[in-house]
């Protein structure tokens, strides 16, 4: 009974079985993805984009959405790497790049409350606004961490490894553990759900949901503020175009994971999954030698496929 | 000689296993208006759905002029000549009454191109047919909502429908706009139209219904004539047990002046006074437009407002419905659907939604089992029909998402709870248990504010009557003094 109830809620998790399907797949295809080195590789690039997703998760859930998060990302890790080259301690480096983004979420939270504009125009704003500050600030060269000592323990955040695992792989599990935690063990997270699904019922009950929205794009940022922390310790430099495009990975990951475009209805679990099937895609395709012509028109198809599944199983009646 | 266009034989229907419609017989008669009633949650929605297939049946039989049938879509009902008229209208409103009409079947020339001036002459003949001299190239938007019914009506006539379902068409109508509707009913009739008329205003069925259907719990009742019945009976039809009294209203202490509001004026109210007391039940009515709900909106924060208003004699800032939280006034909403409940979460998180902090420890953690415990509390309480806590809220009947929403604005504690016509499309049982509930706050010292646009209801069960008329207030009445036609004179703006 209780196998058959397991085996009942695995079938309802439409993104999980695309996920094992996927992985068996290739597996089958060729023996050196599952291998215990190129699972950990895979957790490693996905990181980035779950840590985005994470914050992205937020935004949609409320019925927004989030632009700008590569234009954080390339702008806060361009500061980031221009302070480690001088020498900043990388503690400070990590706390004013992680308050950097913030301050930009809040901001694209300020144009959405106060400023009344739609999130999608709010932060499509400010993607190439933040662009063009990075291209001027760095006069579109990469800047490089430098060759310090600072620089070297920076590294270690991209690169590095506790026991056999990549650093930045604990860093998402603990994004993951966090996000979770607030949004359904905490006030704000519940008011999230809320205002996603309900907006004025929301208000009604006392509830400023401005106060949610700035709150959800700070996280946002930040989100996307720890993931240039990230991209840019592993390259040592932060590039003028780096995170150009991310905010597409991180949607599918969310809308692959579960959540309603329209607020409301998700789960982090969901957007675990979703970058990690994304995190497959890319991996198994590499491996696979496909040309990267041919892996877009792959995840495109794999993205449609999978969104199509969870959209059938919401419609039955 | 009755002649059924529509008969449903045996119908069944599960979902999930759960058996909400039982062997359920109903006819629909050619050119008579059957009403079909019973509590929420009775089937009636589920019965119709089945009728206009939006849900399959699980087990029985559909008959079309003797004929079986199966309708497995809505086209395939709309193209039988069913039409059903939903109580929240499906209308466009960014787009004209012509186009709204002709949706989905705007008439065209060979090569596609829409011909207009023949779907506004169309649209025109079946405006006019309902006597309704509104142009067809006018905003649906623009029309009050007693036309915007008409419209929904004639589109459906316009679609040639033969049975037309009506699903509490007359809750969001005025009186005139009422007799309207069901002069056009009538004359539907005659033209041999059938018409299954849904609508828990028992005088209503009285006025235009020739049979009545009363569903009970899945499971048919009885069908019969309206000759044969009255309105204690089909009240006792649909709730399985006498109904000693209909408004039970009790006696309570009254003490002093608990809110107080002087000169309140905004876009939609103009200098507006009058004062609430402990323990005291207000009754608000009036006509539509008379900004009943836009007073007390105010009140609650949602519109900003000049004017003044004390509670306890202390003159207070309301500017959000957090300020008005904080002192002790709680407002349940008209509309449910769009501001008092939200369907996505379950029982206990709407209960807790508006005091969420009462729940909240370090670092704002919500303690979950104490919320869960007072969330059981109050279903309990307030006999919330749900499997459980954990049930979302979208799934319960009017009556219990009623409740639900209640429940939410009582958890804050309220000294004032203002509430925005109670039992709109709550069915008698529940209305019952409503009224008592009301009563409950009462005797707990609460001081309460009904708006209700059903006069036998705010004579029931207030102590006073204060009426509205286009944004003024236009006369306090003592219960003792009011009486339905003084009420309705002060609600058309007339001196009594």
């Amino acid at each position: 009974m209780t196998m058959n109830k397991f085996i009942n809620k695995l079938l309802k998790n439409k993104p999980l079985i695309v996920l094992i399907i996927t992985s068996v797949v290739v597996s089958v295809l060729n023996p050196r993805f599952s291998t215990w080195g190129n699972i950990l590789t895979i957790l490693r690039q996905t990181s980035i984009n779950a840590v985005i997703a994470t914050g992205m998760t937020f935004a949609i859930l409320i019925g927004g959405i989030d632009l700008s998060v590569g234009s954080v990302l390339g702008f806060c890790g361009a500061i980031a790497a221009t302070m480690i080259a001088s020498g900043t301690n990388v503690f400070i480096v990590v706390i004013t790049a992680l308050l950097l983004g913030t301050a930009i979420g809040f901001l694209n939270g300020t144009l959405v409350t106060a400023g009344r504009l739609q999130p999608f125009i709010a932060t499509l704003g400010t993607v190439t606004l933040l662009r063009g500050i990075i291209m001027v600030f760095t006069q579109g060269r990469p800047v490089s961490t430098g060759n310090t000592d600072a620089s070297a323990f920076f590294g270690k955040i991209g690169g590095g490894f506790i026991g056999p695992i990549p650093v930045p792989v604990y860093i998402m599990l603990l994004v993951f553990i966090a996000a979770y935690y607030i949004l359904n063990h905490t006030r704000i997270g519940r008011y999230v759900y809320a205002s996603g699904s309900n907006e004025e019922a929301t208000i009604y009950s006392g509830i400023n949901t401005n106060k949610v929205k700035l709150f959800v794009y700070s996280v946002s940022g930040m989100m996307a503020a720890l993931a240039g922390i990230l991209v840019t310790a592993r390259l040592g430099s932060a590039q003028p175009n780096a995170g150009v495009g991310y905010e597409l990975d991180a949607i599918a990951a969310v809308v692959l994971g579960g959540t309603s475009m329209a607020g409301g209805i998700g789960t982090i679990a969901g957007t675990a999954i979703g970058a990690l099937i994304i995190g497959v895609l890319n991996n198994a395709l590499n491996l696979m030698q496909v040309s990267s012509y041919y892996q877009d028109v792959a995840k495109g198809i794999v993205i449609l496929i999978a969104v199509l599944l969870d959209r059938k199983q919401k419609l039955l009646r | 000689m009755k002649y059924a266009v529509i008969s449903m034989k045996h119908i069944t229907k599960e979902f999930s296993g759960i058996t909400v419609l039982k062997n359920v017989d109903f006819n629909i008669y050619q050119g008579r208006v059957m009403a079909l009633m019973g509590e929420n949650g009775a089937g009636k929605s589920t019965l119709m759905k089945i009728l206009t297939g939006v849900y399959l049946k699980t087990e029985g039989e559909i008959h079309l002029n003797n004929e079986p049938v199966s309708f497995v879509d809505v086209r395939s009902s709309q193209h039988a000549g069913i039409a059903l008229i939903h109580q929240e209208l499906n209308l466009v409103k960014d787009l004209s009454i012509g186009e709204n009409m002709f949706l989905g079947r705007e008439p065209v020339s060979g090569n596609g191109r829409i011909l207009w001036s023949k779907l506004f002459n169309d649209s025109k003949y079946w405006l006019e047919k309902l006597g309704l001299n509104e142009n067809p190239r006018e905003l649906v938007k623009n029309i009050s909502v007693g036309k915007q019914q008409l419209v929904e009506i004639a589109k459906a006539l316009s679609a040639d429908a033969k049975v037309i379902i009506m699903d509490e068409p007359t809750g969001a109508l005025t009186p005139s706009e009422t007799e309207k509707l069901f002069q056009v009913v009538n004359n539907l009739k005659t033209e041999g139209k059938s018409i299954v008329y849904i609508s828990h205003r028992l005088h209503e069925i009285f006025e235009v219904c020739d049979d009545v259907t009363v569903l009970r719990d899945g499971e048919l009742v009885s069908e019969k004539p309206i000759e044969e019945l009255n309105e204690d009976m089909i009240i006792e039809m649909m709730v399985g047990r006498k109904l000693s009294e209909q408004y039970p209203r009790i006696e309570t202490e009254i003490g002093d002046d608990i809110l107080k509001v002087e000169n309140l004026s905004n876009q939609f109210v103009k200098n507006a006074s009058f004062t609430l007391k402990k323990g005291e039940t207000l009754g608000v009515t009036g006509l539509m437009g008379s900004s009943r709900t836009e007073l007390m909106r105010s009140i609650y924060g949602i519109y900003p407002h000049h004017g003044e208003i004390y509670i306890k004699g202390e003159k207070v800032r309301i500017k959000s419905p957090k300020d008005a939280l904080n002192l002790g006034i709680a407002y349940v909403t008209e509309d449910r659907k769009t501001n008092g409940i939200i369907g996505e979460m379950d029982v206990r998180e709407n209960i807790t939604l508006s005091s969420l902090k009462k729940f909240t420890g370090l670092m704002g953690v919500v303690h979950k089992g104490r919320e869960e415990k007072t969330a059981h509390k109050y279903i309990q309480k307030m006999s919330v029909k749900a499997s459980g806590t954990k049930q979302l809220v979208r799934y319960l009947s009017g009556g219990n998402q009623q409740k639900v929403s209640i429940a939410k604005n009582l958890i804050s504690e309220p000294e004032i709870l203002i509430l925005d016509e109670p039992t709109r499309g709550v069915d008698v049982g529940a209305r019952k248990e409503i009224y008592d509930l009301i009563n409950t706050f009462k005797a707990e010292g609460m001081s309460i504010i009904v708006i209700s646009s059903d006069i036998p209801e705010i004579l029931g069960i207030c102590d006073r009557i204060m009426v509205m008329h286009e944004g003024g207030i236009s006369g306090f009445l003592e219960q003792k003094d009011a009486s339905q036609e003084v009420i309705m004179t002060l609600a058309v703006g007339k001196d009594v």
